[in-house]
């Protein structure tokens, strides 16, 4: 049976990893080597960079940082952050990254998914939703929920699939940082309406979220940063608590 | 000496990272002069069926893999799309795959399958497989391996079959013919079990 992934995040600043609250107020947690290999040994299915401060200056930085991780890890990881061309992403290939995932280069020119898809394969393209509510309605944002766009969540994401996507990475901007739960309905709405997995982003508190997650959406995987860099939630403890709600993970 | 087939970018190094840490001694392919004489031979997966298949032919790695493991039945293993050209064909492309192992490759069909699985099969699955197969020796069958693909191996021959592995419908997760191994997930994503099934190959 497939299980559903536990995805820890790790938000990197020049090399080093950091976590927002709401996207503001940094902290420092930690070398991303060295917290990829803990959390392979600890159970995490996959894990995510997400390169906050990509400029095509720091993007030597990065690769170098790829390339460190991919020795020392055997699970899989994706890579975002300042992707915007083909090249941005057959270096990061190269380097080792097995997924990268566009956010903003996507909404600004929606042909790249296609380009990428064609070049890579569409197992390669993660495509990365920032969703705030405005006014009733889900939007999809740009630069971390700073800026609104004018597309509503669930028809981008239609259309990304459309386009060539292999996965949505879907972050609620409202939950994100609260340690409140998922937007289990929104999740469960687009998980619904598309035939690629649907990672589930912002929210996690405690390990009843996840459980929620799992139980009332469609969602394949749930990724979460803070929780799991400060130890409040141990991922083994999370997988034996999933397991005894008869959701499908690897212990 | 354990070989790797490099025919393009890939999974190449993530696989000789793992052989580099078990400290077993392994090569890389670059042309077909360095396949000659291997012990073992991996290959890996890149991209599309025709893809792999046009890129072994121009390299002119085909031919001596052909004699390798048809003639001197040197053990290979195909991961992934590397498994996939190990059959005859695939809906995926035109071109004729390896035919080492009968059977095609078909997409995972959505509306074929009663339970309309997404797609790409991606993530973490179980495996069923006898106990005494020599390449899952120390493997955890419900742990199982990171899959990451939208087309399956269908064998002809039941007796092909090696794991099988449910999403949507029950498919040849790997396979096996005399000195001819394939994995359609990836061992050298899959943590504890992909370094202990890489082992097991290097032992075989």
């Amino acid at each position: 049976m497939l299980s559903k992934r536990i995805i820890p995040c790790l938000d990197v600043k020049d090399g080093r990893t950091v976590k927002g609250v709401n996207f503001v107020d940094l902290k420092d947690a930690g070398d991303p080597v060295e917290l990829a290999w803990q959390y392979a040994q600890q159970g995490a299915d996959e894990l995510v960079f997400l390169d906050i401060t990509a400029t095509h200056e720091r993007r030597g930085t990065t690769l170098e940082m790829v390339k460190a991780v991919a020795r020392q890890l055997n699970i899989p990881f994706t890579i975002g952050g300042g992707i915007t061309t083909i090249a941005d992403a057959e270096a990061l290939l190269n380097a080792g990254a097995d997924k990268i995932s566009i956010n903003s280069a996507a909404v600004r020119n929606p042909v790249l998914i296609e380009d990428l898809a064609k070049a890579f394969g569409v197992q390669f393209v993660v495509v990365a939703v920032d969703t705030k509510l405005v006014e009733g309605r889900n939007m999809v944002h740009l630069n971390g929920g700073r800026l609104i766009t004018e597309l509503e969540t669930e028809d981008w994401i239609i259309r990304a699939e459309n386009l060539g996507a292999g996965e949505i990475l879907l972050t609620s901007m409202d939950h994100d940082g609260t340690k409140n739960g998922f937007d289990c309905s929104l999740l469960d709405k687009v998980s619904k309406s598309i035939n690629i997995p649907v990672i589930a982003s912002g929210g996690a508190g405690k390990i009843a979220h996840f459980t929620e997650v799992f139980l009332e959406t469609g969602v394949d995987a749930a990724l979460a940063a803070s929780v799991f860099h400060f130890g409040e939630i141990p991922i083994p403890l999370l997988k034996q608590e999933l397991k005894k709600h008869n959701i499908p993970v690897r212990l | 000496m354990i070989t790797i087939i490099n025919y393009g970018s890939g999974n190449i190094q993530a696989i000789g990272n793992i052989y580099t840490r078990l400290k077993i001694p392994f090569k890389i392919a670059n042309c077909p002069e360095d396949v000659n004489g291997a012990e073992k031979i991996i290959l890996p997966g890149v991209g599309a069926f025709d893809e792999t298949i046009s890129m072994l032919d121009k390299s002119g790695f085909r031919d001596v893999l052909d004699k390798e493991v048809l003639e001197n039945n040197v053990p290979v293993l195909g991961i992934c799309v590397g498994m996939q050209i190990l059959a005859n064909g695939s809906e995926e492309g035109q071109l004729s795959g390896l035919g080492w192992i009968n059977g095609y490759v078909k997409k995972i069909d959505k509306e074929l399958l009663v339970q309309k699985p997404k797609v790409p099969h991606l993530g973490w699955n179980s495996l069923e497989f006898s106990d005494d197969l020599p390449l899952y020796k120390g493997v955890d069958k419900e742990e199982g391996f990171y899959f990451l693909h939208s087309y399956y191996f269908e064998c002809e021959e039941e007796s092909n079959i090696m794991s099988k592995t449910f999403y949507g419908t029950s498919f040849a997760s790997s396979v096996n013919k005399n000195n001819i191994y394939g994995v359609q997930f990836h061992p050298e994503k899959s943590h504890h079990n992909g370094v202990k099934l890489l082992q097991n190959f290097a032992k075989l």
